[in-house]
This record gives structure tokens, C-alpha cells and sequence, in this order.
């Protein structure tokens, strides 16, 4: 598999570098714990991992960029390129699936105006709709499988979700 | 998030989950110091670290991540000579399907963690600690870094803890989504900053070499809690409830094919399997029959309604005994889910009724593993994938008669043959759904194998051809 990440560049604000520069005192032991992190929120701030992002990371923890690189491929959150402006993690797992998640994937994608022609299977895949407006990612277990299906809308959790009725669940998102 | 609220059953022992869906209980410090907080941590730090550990070695209390290792035992680990700095994480991943009951802790009730987490640090003379917390629980990662600051406002952590002289920070550590995480050396490498490639054991046991090759203790979320009810009624008092070797409560996640799936505190050992699904979560759906049921996390080997086992045991007087029990009848403790060759587990019970497809519900499962392996080891990479390829072909129609067989093989190659426990997490399934529903498989790969190369090129033709 090659990799090759996006060259847009953004502007760090001195706000986020304060924010990065909190985080690594978290990790008095090792600046290199604080790789994870620094992901996290890059992701949150800028919508993806690009390769600015692996660069400055790495500058600010002293790394190389392929310490960097190697968690962006490994870490399924992480993304390498622009999600919907809302994005849908809908369970797989067995019980979620026993109550109906695939159905449910479905009718999400269907909801959202996304062709999950590519989904079957799961992963590496985000799915985009065409406006931007959401994308819809198949993951596994989230850990609440006695009220499946559920599904997350950015941080957002929700449970025993009725695929017939994704009004209350996607409604409220611009 | 969207708390269902739910009266606990009347065969319930709430302990761990108290203050679970109370609409009088908020997750912050306020709550918490009006229901007695903190009290527990007062009383810890004036005890000697040893006798700390001595009270959690007598309550006999079991890890509830998933391997029911004795937190005392795995606490004494660490030499009282100890010149390295020792670390503490509390493995708040929770990703083993089925399971669900650290996340309503966390969520719901910060501090009870927080509280245990403190004294067991104090216990273990550790400094610095981590909560390692799965990255899909972004709300929860919050409310706990919320409650982090609040108890450094009181001084139950940061420099010279209530004026004890004792140091202590926490700091929350958010996962990416990834199961092996989990594992607690891939944690601990995750938590350095890498990926999250498990160590081998030995030498990295994590209690010797643990994170940044200190040792370090890593315990569950509800295990930690658990600490801070061994302090408030003491060990002895703790190892009366549940049964020997499996003291204190236990919570059990139940979800699949019951009326009522939810989370349910019981005392260890206290209800059955039948109990628990006929009684507790109101039984099946109309007109179902029980199937099957995966009693510990989806990596738990499969148990098959109507199938009984030998239960060896002693008598009164000491004598060999030999009980025959069915599934109904297996008391939900650790031992007797290990007596009848499965575990207890993460405490994640995945029921399944007579209408559901035993070569789904794996492919299913096979799928999570072929997604999750951290690819280290060959056996566990490839045959995890092979796994999940074959189940995929077997659910489209092309499936072949030696499918169960290979699947069997496949499985009995990766066990025991993988640095983690993954890979024995990874063939279990397997493993158990062919022993235990071979027809199934059998019934759906009919396919006779093609022949693998056509018929010109054949032995026959070529003889013919070169003569
Ligand atoms: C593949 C795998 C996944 C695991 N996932 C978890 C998990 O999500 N949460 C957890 O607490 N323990 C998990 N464990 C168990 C941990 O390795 C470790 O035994 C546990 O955190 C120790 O804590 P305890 O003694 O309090 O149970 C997992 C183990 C394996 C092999
Ligand atoms: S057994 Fe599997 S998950 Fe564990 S280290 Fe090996 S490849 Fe990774
Ligand atoms: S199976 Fe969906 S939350 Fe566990």
C-alpha cells in the first residue's frame, strides 16, 4: 500500500500551538507519547491528517515524519483526507448486526444521499455524499451492544436506532 | 449521550453500579462528596502502601478486563525495593464485543473511578498514571478530564496529596480505534506513542517492563473501582461476597436475543445462565428457542443449548464427585465458565435464538478479528483474514465441503502461536462454532473443489500430448 498524504497547508494559530504545547506536558517521561494526541487534535482543528500535518507533528515531538506516518496508518480514526462536515460512524458488530446495523448502514447512506457502492466490507473507507454534507464509516464495536444499533454523528451517541425513522438522528445536523 | 434509565432487578447487588441511571446523581465533584467521596482515599493514606495491598490480596478480588488475573497477586508483583518509577493505566479501551459497562462508569460516575484509581496508586507507590480511554468515547474522555481537574482543585491529586507528602497526576490518554489497544503491552506501546504492536511476555510482563520499560500496572476500569470498595467495608468483608476465588460483583452485559438486554450487577456466582436470560432480561422473543450463547466478550467459545457437561467437584468430605450440568445450570463466575470450557471473560453475554445463522453470526465475529489484528504475527494476520474469506464464501453460496476442516486448521494454527492473546481471541470462535455446529457449516459448503486446472492440462492430456 502507498500512502501519499495531502500538500494543503493551513495556518497554525498560536492558540493551537498552546494547545499542542499543554498536551506534551501530559508526557513528562517521553514527548513522543504525545503523537497520539497531537493527532487528535489536528483532526479536530483542520478535518484530516495531511502531510503538514505529519511534518509539523513530528518537528514539535523531535521525530522523524515516518514515526509520525506509521500511527496514520495504523490508527483507524485517523483519515488522510476530508470527511462530510458531518461524520457517521454506524457499529458492525455482532450484536448491533443482530439488531439490525447493516440495515441500518443503509438507510443512513440512502438518508445522507451517499452511494455505498464501495463499502461492502469496511475500513479504510469513508464514504462522502456529494454535497459534503455527511460521510458514514462502517466501524466496529462501540462498546453500548445492549441498545444496537447504534451509531455516532461526529461526537454524538445514539442508541437503539430505528433505520425506518433517522429523522431524530440526522435531523438536527446543517 | 443517551443514558437508558433502567430500575435495577431485584436480584441485583448494586455496588460498582450505585449511581448508574440515578436522575438525582450528576458525574461531578459536588455529587460525589455529598454520597461520601473521597472518604475511602482519606482512609487509604493512612494506612502504609503494603497494607493497602494487603487488604486487596485478602478480598481476593479478580481483574475484570477479561483474564480474572488477582489484582493483589499482580500488585505484588512489584518488588518493595523498586528504585524505577512505577506507573499505573487504567485500561478504559473497553472494545471487546459485547461488553458495555466501563463506558456507564465513566460517563456516569468519573469519580468512583477516579477515587479507586488514586488509592491504587497509592498503593503501588505510583507517581504518574494514565487512564488509556478508547478514542470512539470522545464525550467520556471530557467528563473524565473534567473530573480530573476538579479532584486537583481539592488536592485528591497533584503535589502533596491532603497533605500527606504524597505526589499523584492522572492524565486521560485518548486510543484511535483500535481493538488491540486493549491488549495491555499494545496499550502500552500505544501510550508511547507508537503503534500498538503487542510485546512478548515474558520479559514484558508489564509489572517488570512496563511502559517507557518501567513497571507498570495495568487493571481494568471496573477493577479499579472495585479498590475503593475493598477500602470502604475491607478485605475480608469483600471476599464474602460472591463465592471463593470469586469474590465481589460482577457486572454482566447482556445483549442479542432477550426481551430486556442491559447491564446487570449481580454477585459473583449468585445467578445462572438460565436465571440470568429467563428471569433477569425476561427471556426470549415470542415463540424463539435459545440457540446459543457466547458467555464473555465475542472471543468467549460459544456454548450450545441442550449440551451438558461434567462437572468435577468434591464433597463434603473431600471425596471426587462428578456433576452433570446443562447450560442453563452454569453458575456465571469465572471458574465454572472455565469448567465448562469457556470464560467469563469481560463479562459481555451475546444470547442468540433458534432463528439466527450460526455461519453469519462467525462470519460476523470473523470479520472484527481480520479487521483488528495488529499484523505482527503471521498465524494471526493471515489466518485471521483466511478466516473471515472463508466464512465470506461460505455465506455466498461458494463455500466447499472441506471448508469446516480448513476452518478448524486454519484456527488451530494461530493459537498459541502469536505473541498476544489475540490470537487465541481470534481462533476460539472458530474453534467452538465448528465444534459445536459443524452441520451448519457442513449443510451450507456443499461445493465439490473444482479442478485446479483444466482438463487439457491434466495428466492424462499432457501424457497424451508429449507421446
Ligand atoms: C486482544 C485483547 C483485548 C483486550 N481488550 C481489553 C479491553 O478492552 N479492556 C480491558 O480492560 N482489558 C482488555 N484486555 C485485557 C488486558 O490485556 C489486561 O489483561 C487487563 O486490562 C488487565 O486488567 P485487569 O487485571 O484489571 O482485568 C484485552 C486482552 C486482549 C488479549
Ligand atoms: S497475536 Fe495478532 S494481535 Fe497479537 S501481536 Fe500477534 S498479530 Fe498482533
Ligand atoms: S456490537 Fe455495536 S456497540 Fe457493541
Amino acid at each position: 500500500m502507498t500512502i501519499t498524504l495531502e500538500d494543503s497547508q493551513v495556518e497554525i494559530t498560536a492558540e493551537f500551538e498552546s494547545q499542542a504545547d499543554e498536551i506534551i506536558t501530559h508526557y513528562p517521561v517521553s514527548k513522543r507519547s504525545a503523537t497520539l494526541p497531537l493527532l487528535h487534535i489536528w483532526q479536530e482543528t483542520f478535518g484530516y491528517i495531511s502531510d503538514q500535518a505529519c511534518h509539523w507533528i513530528a518537528a514539535k515531538l523531535e521525530l522523524q515524519p515516518i514515526n509520525v506516518l506509521e500511527l496514520i496508518t495504523f490508527y483507524p480514526m485517523f483519515r488522510t483526507a476530508p470527511a462530510g462536515r458531518h461524520h457517521i460512524r454506524v457499529c458492525r458488530t455482532l450484536s448491533c448486526a443482530m439488531a439490525g446495523s447493516y440495515k441500518l448502514l443503509d438507510k443512513v447512506c440512502e438518508a445522507a444521499g451517499i452511494d455505498q457502492h464501495a463499502s461492502h466490507g469496511h475500513g479504510a473507507h469513508i464514504l462522502k455524499s456529494a454535497d459534503g454534507k455527511f460521510s458514514v464509516e462502517f466501524v466496529e464495536c462501540l462498546a453500548s451492544c445492549g441498545t444496537g444499533p447504534v451509531c455516532m454523528v461526529n461526537d454524538d451517541f445514539y442508541e437503539a436506532v430505528d433505520p425506518e425513522n433517522l429523522d431524530p438522528v440526522l435531523g438536527k445536523y446543517e | 449521550m443517551i443514558a437508558p434509565v433502567r430500575i435495577p432487578h431485584p436480584r441485583e447487588k448494586r455496588m460498582i453500579f450505585k449511581n448508574i441511571d440515578r436522575h438525582d446523581y450528576a458525574p461531578d465533584m459536588e455529587t460525589y462528596l455529598n454520597e461520601g467521596g473521597y472518604e475511602q482515599l482519606k482512609k487509604a493514606l493512612t494506612l502504609q502502601p503494603s497494607e493497602v495491598v494487603e487488604e486487596v490480596k485478602k478480598s481476593g478480588v479478580r481483574g475484570r478486563g477479561g483474564a480474572g488475573f488477582p489484582c493483589g497477586v499482580k500488585w505484588g508483583f512489584i518488588r518493595p525495593d523498586e528504585k524505577r518509577p512505577i506507573y499505573l493505566i487504567c485500561n478504559a479501551d473497553e472494545s471487546e464485543p459485547g461488553t458495555f459497562k466501563d463506558r456507564y462508569i465513566i460517563h456516569q460516575d468519573p469519580h468512583q473511578l477516579i477515587e479507586g484509581m488514586i488509592i491504587s496508586c497509592f498503593a503501588c507507590r505510583v507517581n504518574l498514571a494514565y487512564i488509556y480511554i478508547r478514542g470512539e468515547f470522545p464525550e467520556g474522555a471530557k467528563i473524565l478530564e473534567k473530573a480530573l481537574a476538579e479532584a486537583r482543585e481539592k488536592n485528591f491529586l497533584g503535589k502533596n496529596i491532603l497533605g500527606t507528602g504524597y505526589d499523584l497526576d492522572i492524565f486521560v490518554h485518548r486510543g484511535a480505534g483500535a481493538y488491540i489497544c486493549g491488549e495491555e503491552t499494545g496499550l502500552i506501546e500505544s501510550l508511547e506513542g507508537k503503534r500498538a504492536y503487542p510485546r512478548i511476555k515474558p520479559p514484558y510482563f508489564p509489572a517488570a517492563i512496563g511502559l517507557y520499560q518501567n513497571p507498570t500496572i495495568v487493571n481494568n476500569v471496573e477493577t479499579l473501582c472495585n479498590v475503593k470498595h475493598v477500602m470502604r467495608i475491607g478485605g475480608e468483608e469483600f471476599a464474602k461476597l460472591g463465592t471463593p476465588n470469586n469474590t465481589g460483583t460482577r457486572i454482566l452485559c447482556v445483549s442479542g436475543d432477550v426481551m430486556k438486554p442491559g447491564y446487570y450487577e449481580f454477585e459473583v456466582g449468585s445467578v445462572s445462565m438460565g436465571e440470568l436470560i429467563y428471569d433477569i432480561c425476561g427471556g426470549l422473543k415470542p415463540g424463539r428457542k435459545l440457540k446459543a450463547v457466547i458467555p464473555g466478550g465475542s472471543s468467549a467459545k460459544v456454548l450450545r443449548a441442550g449440551e451438558t457437561y461434567k462437572i468435577k467437584g468434591k464433597d463434603a468430605d473431600g471425596n471426587p464427585t462428578e456433576n452433570e450440568i446443562g447450560l442453563e445450570d452454569i453458575r456465571m463466575d469465572f471458574d465454572s465458565l472455565a469448567a465448562v470450557g469457556s470464560m467469563a471473560g469481560s463479562g459481555g453475554v451475546i444470547v442468540m435464538d433458534d432463528t439466527r445463522d450460526m455461519v453469519w453470526v462467525l462470519n460476523n465475529i470473523n470479520e472484527f478479528y481480520a479487521h483488528e489484528s495488529c499484523g505482527q504475527c503471521t498465524p494471526c494476520r493471515e489466518g485471521s483474514l483466511w478466516m473471515k474469506k472463508i466464512t465470506d464464501r461460505i455465506m455466498d453460496g461458494g463455500g466447499v465441503l472441506e471448508d469446516p476442516d480448513t476452518l478448524k486448521s486454519v484456527a488451530d494454527n494461530i493459537a498459541g502461536k502469536t505473541i498476544c492473546a489475540f490470537g487465541e481471541a481470534c481462533s476460539w470462535p472458530t474453534q467452538s462454532f465448528i465444534a459445536k455446529f459443524r452441520d451448519e457449516f457442513a449443510a451450507k459448503a456443499t461445493k465439490r473443489v473444482p479442478a485446479a486446472t483444466s482438463p487439457e492440462f491434466m495428466r492424462d492430456s499432457l501424457v497424451k500430448a508429449v507421446s
